[in-house]
C-alpha cells in the first residue's frame, strides 16, 4: 500500500526542487525514457530515512558539479507503483532496490547506484561516485 | 564508510545489505534486520549454494554489480552456522 502522500511530499520536493522531473505514471515514464537520447539520471526515491536520507542530499551535491546529465527524472518507490515498475523495465538486468539511481546514455544504462552502495555512506561520498560517473558518461566527448 | 549508525536505535547493521557466510556451502545476501540467540534475521534474501550454483565469488560479484536477486522475504541464519558477516557495499 502506498505511503500517505502527505508523508512523502517533502521527500518529493527535496528532489524536484533540484530540477528533477517527477514521473508518476507509466505513460510519463515511457515519454521520458522511451527512445531516450543523450544523458539522463533516473533517481528512484524512497521513504527509507537513512538510505534515501543520504541519497537525496547526495543528488543535490552531485548536481552542482560542472558536468551533469542533460536530464534528471525521478520516480517514487512505494508510492508511484506503476511508474516505478515501468521505469525498472528500462533497466531490467538490475535488481530492484530503493533508493537507487540509473545513469542512462542513449537508452543504455552506463552506471547504476544500488541501495547497498548508498547504505552507511555520507552524501559527499555518494556524490563523489556520481560525479565521477557524470565526468565519464555525460561529457560532450563521450 | 562514514562510520555512523545507519538506523539509530537499532543494531549497527540494521537495514544494511550484508553477506552472511556460513560453515556450509550456503551464502546469504540480504538486509540485516536483527540478531538474537537464534541467529541473524534477514529480509529480502538471496541464497547461493556453492554446491549447485558455482563459485561464491562470482555470485557476490554479480550481486554487487546488478543487485540482490531476492528469493525469500525473510530468512533466519542459525547462529552456529555463521562464519562471517560483511557489507555487500564493501564489494562494490
Amino acid at each position: 500500500m502506498p505511503y500517505n502522500p502527505a508523508l512523502v511530499a517533502p521527500m518529493r520536493a527535496e528532489v524536484t526542487r533540484l530540477g528533477a522531473k517527477e514521473l508518476t505514471s507509466a505513460a510519463e515514464v515511457d515519454a521520458a525514457l522511451g527512445d531516450q537520447r543523450g544523458s539522463m539520471l533516473v533517481f528512484i526515491n524512497s521513504v527509507c530515512g537513512c538510505a534515501a536520507g543520504n541519497a537525496r542530499p547526495a543528488l543535490g551535491l552531485a548536481l552542482k558539479h560542472s558536468v551533469v546529465p542533460q536530464q534528471v527524472v525521478t520516480v517514487f518507490a512505494g508510492q508511484d507503483l506503476e511508474a516505478v515498475a515501468r521505469a525498472r523495465q528500462y533497466f531490467a538486468e538490475y535488481q530492484p532496490s530503493s533508493p537507487s539511481m540509473a545513469l542512462l546514455r542513449d537508452g543504455e544504462v552506463v552506471h547504476f547506484v544500488h541501495r547497498h552502495q548508498i547504505e552507511g555512506r555520507s552524501p559527499q561520498a555518494i556524490a563523489g561516485d556520481l560525479t565521477a560517473a557524470f565526468d565519464k558518461f555525460c561529457g560532450a566527448a563521450v | 564508510m562514514s562510520g555512523h549508525v545507519f538506523h539509530p536505535g537499532h543494531a549497527e547493521l540494521h537495514g544494511v545489505t550484508v553477506v552472511v557466510e556460513t560453515r556450509g556451502s550456503r551464502t546469504y545476501v540480504g538486509r540485516f534486520d536483527n540478531e538474537d540467540e537464534r541467529g541473524v534475521h534477514m529480509l529480502d534474501v538471496g541464497i547461493h549454494d556453492e554446491q549447485t550454483g558455482g563459485p561464491k565469488e562470482e555470485y557476490l560479484r554479480s550481486s554487487a554489480k546488478f543487485g540482490v536477486r531476492t528469493e525469500h522475504r525473510q530468512v533466519t541464519v542459525p547462529a552456529d552456522q555463521i562464519v562471517r558477516i560483511s557489507r555487500l557495499g564493501e564489494l562494490s
